[in-house]
């Protein structure tokens, strides 16, 4: 046995290492947070909302083409990936003793940890590589296939947050199963539900890499998802490498919306599960 | 006047057969079928990259193309992967060194010493970490971080070495700010949510009775932590671990705009490099060869190879530990 005093002391020498530890973790998350404020948020005028891209090297101009190419390839995206989703969670959570879910949980979660490049590529073979072209709508294939794993993921939690008793007490007034999950556990777990949609939304719409060869990018507006179509994060990254300044401003406004569209989602998603 | 009618509806009208019988089992066939459809989307996901890469891959062999060092899409027409294999073990292994024992701090921190309000607060930005888009780190990668770790590291290391070690200079590389050294330190800050969450719930499943017990014996903080509580959480860090290694091996555009992007071996410590999502990225929209093509689809495969290894094993041992289970 070491003496009190040393044992104290190297209690409090760990306790510091782990505050420093901590502080170390938070840290880049908070520069990332800071720079992308300081460095953007007085690029977000009305313009980056309502404009088009100019030019190279000419001031001014914006990201509307960008902007609505995202919501429509994520939206698009979530429409295809929904029913999926929601049907892997249901059979997760509902079907407890399903033969195939051992396997679809294991398949789940690799799939949910898979480059998300890779469901790009995988996108790429199947519509752009058939069509010959590159189009919106592989883009907002590849959106679902990164949202379909997410979707279960959080279907599945927030189904089994649901007490059993309000199953139970809808099989004894004489409900089939199917109808009990459809209107009494689903309803009962709809902001869950509703959320995990939005965080898996928000994670499609920040990925810029599945998208470089399906959407492709287009510095024009269209809605068009058979056409190249223009996303957020894709212009993001064109604009971070090229070499004119007001290109980079431009970039880091881009970067401050991408951000408050997480910060908002996560913060609806502590809202809705609080006090869980 | 008479109320006979009112009640027949009610109680004599039974469910049409549909409803009551096979309700049941259609409904549970449709959410098979479509449940079925992410079986079908992670095996079609590995069929249909080999059969992309199919034509590369067999010209210069299953372990040609991996171990193959040339990658020269413009001339030779010569198609080795190994280069990116190895930019891409190096850095995920790094960054996963660099941030597992971090992001454990954290975990430990939030679980045991921080109040209820600081802790929350903590998990709150640790979970927000993880959802940032990854080419909101790359452009304060590009801009921020690069430029500052060739100032006060890249600079210094290089100068100090050409006047005192003039052997270590051809290993540390060109002091350019994108390089291999920059994309670990992005990597590593990319990482921590993931084992810091797992770790965090792994510690929180720790019984109050085993703390308890070892508190009741005299041990001091540290000590219930490192004989009880880590003992206890092993499982649940390592699989954050796994997890964390996944996320490294394809995280692609922070890395792609920090590292430089250079795939010839051997590799320096500052000088650039590649990993195999970042040639992905860059060469895919530009490939015009047929051979060309195939190989970038052949990279895709061999990733889909070490990613489903990694994030198998790390589901496999969630499932097993129940650990996470509330987590997206």
């Amino acid at each position: 046995m070491r003496n009190l005093q040393a044992r104290y002391t190297r209690d409090r020498l760990i306790l510091i290492v782990v505050i420093a530890g901590t502080i170390l973790a938070a840290l880049p998350l908070t520069l990332v947070l800071g720079y992308a404020l300081v460095n953007g948020f007085s690029s977000l005028n009305w313009d980056f909302f309502t404009k088009g891209p100019k030019p190279p090297g000419e001031l001014g101009g914006g990201m509307a083409p960008a902007i609505v190419g995202t919501l429509i390839i994520t939206g698009v995206g979530l429409l295809m990936a929904t029913p999926f989703g929601i049907a892997a969670g249901i059979l997760l959570a509902e079907y407890p003793d399903n033969k195939l879910n051992p396997t679809l949980r294991l398949l789940s979660d690799t799939l949910n940890g898979m480059p998300a490049i890779l469901k790009g590529l995988l996108a790429y073979v199947l519509v752009v590589k058939v069509q010959g072209s590159f189009s919106g709508f592989s883009g907002s294939l590849a959106m679902a296939f990164i949202m379909i794993p997410i979707i279960a993921k959080t279907t599945e939690s927030v189904l089994k947050l649901v007490p059993w008793n309000i199953r139970e007490a809808g099989l004894a007034l004489g409900l089939p199963r199917w109808r009990v999950i459809l209107s009494l556990v689903l309803p009962a777990a709809r902001a869950g539900v509703v959320t995990g949609l939005l965080l898996a939304t928000a994670r499609a719409a920040g990925e810029a890499a599945p998208l470089i060869f399906t959407a492709f990018g287009n510095s024009l507006l269209t809605y068009n998802l058979s056409q190249p179509m223009d996303a957020l994060p894709l212009r993001l990254y064109a604009y971070a490498i090229s070499p004119y300044e007001d290109w980079h401003r431009q970039a880091w406004a881009a970067a401050v919306v991408l951000l408050g569209l997480v910060v908002l989602t996560s913060l609806l998603a502590r809202w809705v599960t609080r006090g869980r | 006047m008479q109320q006979a009618p009112v009640q027949s509806s009610i109680i004599k009208q039974q469910p049409s057969a549909i409803y009551r019988v096979l309700g049941d089992r259609i409904f549970l066939s449709v959410v098979l079928l479509l449940a079925l459809s992410i079986v079908a989307l992670t095996l079609g996901l590995g069929y249909y990259l080999y059969l992309g890469g199919s034509q590369t891959i067999n010209k210069e062999g299953f372990f040609g193309f991996l171990t193959g060092t040339t990658w020269d899409p413009a001339l030779k027409l010569e198609f080795g992967i190994w280069p990116f294999v190895l930019g891409t073990l190096i850095t995920s292994l790094a960054a996963l060194v660099v941030s597992v024992p971090v992001a454990l701090a954290a975990a430990i921190f939030t679980a045991e010493y921080a109040p209820r309000w600081l802790a929350g607060f903590i998990n709150y930005l640790v979970d927000l970490m993880a959802a940032v888009p990854s080419v909101v780190y790359g452009i304060w990668g590009i801009f921020v971080l690069a430029p500052f770790l060739r100032e006060i590291i890249y600079l210094p290391a290089f100068l100090w070495a050409a006047e005192n070690a003039p052997g270590l200079s051809p290993f540390l590389g060109n002091p350019a700010g994108y390089g291999m050294f920059t994309g670990i330190v992005i990597l590593s800050s990319m990482i921590i949510p993931f084992t810091a969450a797992l770790s965090r719930d792994a510690i929180a499943l720790v019984p109050a009775a085993q703390r308890e017990g070892a508190y009741a014996l005299g041990a001091t903080r540290w000590e219930v932590m490192q004989t009880v509580i880590l003992p206890y959480a092993r499982g649940g860090v390592f699989a954050g671990a796994m997890l964390a290694l996944g996320r490294a091996l394809g995280e692609t555009m922070a890395v792609a705009m920090v590292i430089g992007n250079g795939n010839i071996l051997p590799y320096t410590l500052f000088g650039p490099a590649s990993t195999m999502p970042a040639v992905i990225a860059l060469e895919m929209k530009e490939a015009v060869e047929d051979l060309h093509y195939s190989a970038i689809i052949g990279v895709g495969f061999y990733l889909f190879l070490i990613a489903f290894i990694v994030n198998a094993a790390a589901s496999y041992l969630l499932n097993k530990l129940k650990v996470g289970d509330q987590r997206a």
